[in-house]
């Protein structure tokens, strides 16, 4: 496994809330796609049925850390500063997809976006834009 | 209706929204006060939704759910009659961690109305509405499953819009 590849696995494996929504994720080279696979405990609407907002919220903005963690250098987990989340279709029972994009990073900030979608990358079902603090990444 | 009337109804989407989301069901939501566009719910601290490890702070995402799940209760509650509802965005600032081994409350607010849209602000805290955790914007479609019956997410998009409509 490569370097990026461990951390990667440390970094989810680490966080007790990414397993309770059961998510993953897999690298292609320097390529990480987050996986959030269909369960009924993260349905939101059950008459659809749809997954929660929240949840697709959540999968994305653990993407983005973690997609911040195998590109970075880090000594601590970086805090989300702010999101802000589009839902631009319902997430229907289906294995969701994330990746995200760094779109900058300074000393202290890294700028995120991410895209999720389920059957068709080219229709995301969600997507987010978020800050984060990158605590200890300087000293 | 009457206003008693508008109360229980008030009380029976909160306690629907709770108990049939399995979401909610699974992150143990309950809904503390609902009425006149105001919803507040209480998410119980759990180690098992822990973000980070190494302070044992709850993930960001459990909030960013809990003021999801809230904001439309609040939609619900600033109506008299009952219809489907979307986010269509979300915008959250995280103001400073939430305190380990706490519950967190979202107090979220309806306060205004359009024939499509609904907007809503909240925040979520431990104990204190003035100094929260996080504060949220969010804006919601109404009737957003016109149309749609059902069971409508089974299908592939598209293939229910045939039988839609009227």
């Amino acid at each position: 496994m490569s370097e990026a590849q461990d951390r990667l696995v440390a970094v989810l494996g680490a966080i007790p809330y990414a397993r309770f929504i059961g998510m993953k994720a897999e690298l292609a080279g320097d390529e990480m796609t987050a996986i959030l696979p269909f369960s009924p405990e993260i349905v939101g609407n059950p008459m659809l049925p749809a997954i929660h907002g929240g949840v697709l919220g959540a999968f994305m903005e653990m993407t983005a850390l973690a997609q911040l963690s195998i590109a970075e250098t880090l000594k601590r987990q970086p805090r989300t500063i702010d999101v802000s989340i589009e839902y631009l279709r319902s997430g229907r029972p289906l294995t969701t997809y994330a990746r995200a994009q760094i779109k900058k990073v300074g000393r202290r900030i890294a700028n995120v976006h991410v895209e999720a979608w389920q059957e068709q990358r080219a229709a995301p079902i969600a997507a987010l834009r978020g800050h984060f603090l990158l605590t200890g990444a300087e000293d | 209706m009457s206003e008693t009337d508008i109360g229980e109804q008030h009380r029976l989407i909160a306690k629907a929204m709770n108990e049939g989301s399995p979401q909610a069901k699974a992150l143990g939501f309950s809904t503390l006060e609902i009425g006149d566009g105001v919803a507040i719910l209480k998410v119980p601290y759990r180690t098992e939704l822990v973000g980070d490890p190494e302070t044992g702070v709850i993930a960001g995402g459990v909030i960013t759910t809990l003021l999801d799940h809230a904001s439309g209760q609040a939609v619900h509650a600033a109506m008299t009659s009952w219809t489907s509802i979307a986010t269509l965005d979300l915008r959250i600032d995280y103001m400073r961690p939430a305190e380990p081994g706490k519950d967190i409350l979202a107090r979220a607010h309806c306060y205004k109305l359009t024939r499509s849209v609904a907007f809503v602000r909240a925040v979520a805290y431990e104990s204190d509405p003035e100094d929260p955790i996080a504060a949220a914007q969010a804006a919601f479609m109404l009737d957003s499953s016109a149309g749609k019956k059902a069971g409508a997410n089974l299908k592939p998009p598209g293939s229910s819009k045939k039988e839609g409509g009227q």
